[in-house]
């Protein structure tokens, strides 16, 4: 009882100490933000100790400036792995798989249940009647990389060859589709580009068939551009899995509000043991487990780098306060307040981390669109992706910066309001 | 008139009674002034003398609100400044005092016309007006053409001038010099106490003066000694040290 009261206590006492230090820091940001209104001190005064002071203000700037870098790089990684996956997905399409199977790698469906599924409403159909859908398996195979010759795993997808006219967004840039019944690939733009031997016209030996590459998919920049497809059925035989078990089917949906009547229907069949999700979220899920890995770790780095970035701003802060002892002093003498002192060394202090978070998203910013690659944790193929810096990342690493403006100059700027006038002013 | 016992006329513009200040350095205690006590009305100019240490610079910290007294009382102009509390003092020293330094305290990074300009920033006035007044105080202290300088471009009799300017910018009851010739050379200390005289005699400026040198001392209309912890009046001085003694 006594032990749950004191929790209580403490998680209140934590949760009321962390509302503070967010209205601290807010409520600095704004005053220091508004200084140039709400004080007297003339904010030239501020930019030009600032100037004058230089060499310890860059200090303080770069290490601002590094962590806002960082912590914006880490950020436009998530951003873009999960746009790269979301990007995977259409509203309009719906992704059959085995009832409770959280990827596509697991269990499989077979051909019989998918005829089922695909009579069902809400199903598009093309110009001859035959419902739009792809039945797809999934491999994964070791390709050694163009830049460093070790093997890193492809996905291999095993395709209907009407995929086209499922996923819209995927097209031939180069050669020509694969031929149904062959044994032929096309290869998405990102794969070609990232591992040996996938360029149109080569070879490539796996499950002891010596497949020929096609042509190469641009898929919009999507998960499909890491990916190899070839039809479904080959797929199968050379894997010798059973031939009508599928790992998943895409099927076209007739609208993006077809959706609901569509999983309805199928999931209320008796006959059907499948699970039906809009293809965007599925891959949006994908991407989550990764987004929130990279977030973590950027966190966890940004936010060891940021005490070093404070500290640094502390040190520039304080060491500003004790060399102008005399002049703050000397305003304080004329009538300016301790009130003024305070916005006018937070004003300085926001200058400082403000330039820091500008370098940092500057210094990043040749990041955006960048490609690399990293594993997907759902199926261990690699997926090449980009970073992505929005407008929005860039502000809330301007913000960020400011955070540690804050936490930096608050100190420093009571220290200036609180020393004794008279003291101060015996100071050389 | 300037008395220093306590039986100045009441309604004296500056009126001090019974000043003690103690300093306290770890556990020893420095007893700096000691039953101070002092009338200055207005367009007095008030010069005090006293060897280093006997608390020339305590007093006028005491005087322009800088600092508060161990005990006693400084009223201006019918207000009681030892009970202010600190904001309300910051506000009376702006209205009302103005300083000037050994060291001029001009901010290095602002120019003349910058350094003049801070006291009006703490009024109302718009900034053509701002312009108007701290023209008119930099012609006032011969320094218009350098209002565009830096403290650093400036003579240090150029940069005490600036200070006066801006210790008369705001137009305040009365100045309060801590030694303003002390790092001048004999010219540039003519110039400068010359502009403080003017201050006096043609605007009616009330000014309590620190300093060593007895020429410039000789300036003021009245000079007293600081001796253990109490004003004395320079004819006076026996008299006065066993008066303050026993007081
Ligand atoms: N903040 C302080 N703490 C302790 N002692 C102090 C403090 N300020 C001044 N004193 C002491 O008080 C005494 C008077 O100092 P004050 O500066 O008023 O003298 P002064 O007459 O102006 O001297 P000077 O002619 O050298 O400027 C000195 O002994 C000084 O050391
Ligand atoms: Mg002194």
């Amino acid at each position: 009882m006594l032990a749950k009261l004191l929790f209580g206590a403490a998680i209140t006492l934590a949760a009321l100490v962390a509302l503070l230090l967010v209205v601290v820091v807010v409520g600095g940001i704004l005053a220091g933000l508004l200084a140039p209104f709400l004080g007297s001190v003339p904010i030239s005064y501020n930019l030009r100790s600032l100037r004058a002071r230089w060499t310890s203000a860059i200090v303080a700037v770069l290490g601002i400036a590094g962590t806002v870098g960082v912590f914006v790089a880490m950020l436009s990684l998530a951003r873009g792995f999960r746009a790269t996956l979301v990007a995977s997905g259409s509203a309009d399409n719906a992704l059959v798989m085995r009832a409770g199977s959280t990827s596509e790698m697991m269990g499989g469906i077979t051909l019989d249940s998918i005829r089922v599924a695909q009579d069902k409403p809400g199903v598009a159909r093309d110009a001859a009647g035959q419902p739009l859908v792809t039945q797809e398996v999934v491999g994964i195979i070791p390709i050694p990389l163009i830049s460093t010759g070790t093997d890193a795993n492809v996905q291999v997808r095993g395709v209907s060859p009407n995929v086209l006219a499922i996923r819209k967004f995927v097209k031939i840039v180069e050669g020509r589709m694969f031929t149904p019944g062959l044994d032929e690939i096309v290869v998405g733009k990102n794969a070609a580009k990232t591992y040996q031997g996938l360029t149109t016209g080569q070879t490539l030996n796996f499950g002891g068939v010596h497949w020929r590459v096609v042509g190469v998919f641009d898929a919009g920049g999507s998960s499909f551009d890491s990916e190899i497809w070839c039809d479904a059925r080959i797929l199968n035989e050379v894997l010798k899995r059973p031939a009508n078990i599928f790992q998943s089917a895409t099927i076209h949906l007739t609208s993006p509000a077809a959706f609901r009547e569509f999983k309805d229907a199928v999931t209320s069949d008796p006959q059907l043991n499948l699970e039906v999700e809009r293809e965007v979220d599925y891959y949006a899920k994908q991407s989550a487990t990764m987004t929130r890995l990279i977030e973590i770790l950027g966190g966890l780095v940004a936010a060891i780098m940021a005490v070093g970035a404070i500290f640094g701003a502390l040190n520039t802060m304080y060491s500003a306060v004790a060399e102008r002892g005399r002049e703050i002093a000397t305003m304080r003498a004329l009538g300016f307040s301790s009130w003024n002192v305070i916005l006018s060394f937070l004003f300085e202090a926001l200058a400082i981390s403000f330039l820091g978070g500008l370098i940092g998203c500057v210094a990043v910013l040749p990041l955006n669109g960048w490609t690399t690659s990293t594993l997907n944790f759902q199926t261990f193929s690699s997926i090449a992706f980009a970073f992505k810096i929005t407008f929005g990342l860039l502000v809330m690493g301007v913000f960020f910066a400011l955070v540690m403006g804050v936490l930096g100059g608050l100190l420093p700027a009571l220290r200036a309001a609180r020393r004794p006038v008279a003291v101060s002013l015996r100071e050389l | 008139m300037v008395r220093v016992d306590e039986r100045g006329k009441s309604g004296s513009l500056i009126e001090v009674r019974g000043l003690d200040k103690t300093y306290r350095r770890g556990n020893e205690e420095i007893d700096v002034l000691q039953g101070l006590n002092l009338d200055v009305d207005k367009g007095d100019f008030v010069a005090f003398m006293g060897p280093s240490g006997s608390g020339k610079t305590t007093l006028l910290n005491l005087l322009g609100g800088l600092d508060v007294p161990t005990r006693g009382s400084v009223t201006v102009a019918g207000d009681e400044i030892t009970h202010m509390s600190r904001g309300k003092l910051t506000e009376w020293r702006a209205r009302h005092v103005g300083f000037i330094f050994q060291m001029y305290n001009l901010i290095p990074v602002l120019t003349a016309f910058q350094n003049v300009e801070l006291p009006l920033l703490l009024t109302k006035l718009s900034k053509a007006e701002r312009r108007k007044h701290v023209e008119t105080a930099l012609e006032i202290v011969g320094v218009a053409d350098r209002m565009n300088h830096f403290p650093r471009q400036l003579s240090g009799g150029q940069e005490q001038r600036v200070a006066v300017a801006r210790a008369i910018i705001a137009d305040p009851t009365f100045l309060l010099c801590d030694e303003p010739t002390g790092d001048l050379d004999r010219k540039s200390a003519d110039e400068v106490m010359s502009l403080i005289r003017r201050l006096v005699e043609e605007y009616g400026k009330t000014v309590l003066m620190v300093t060593h040198d007895p020429l410039v001392a000789r300036q003021a209309k009245i000079t007293l000694h600081l001796e253990k912890g109490v004003l004395v009046e320079a004819g006076e001085r026996r008299e006065g040290v066993a008066a303050g003694g026993s007081s």
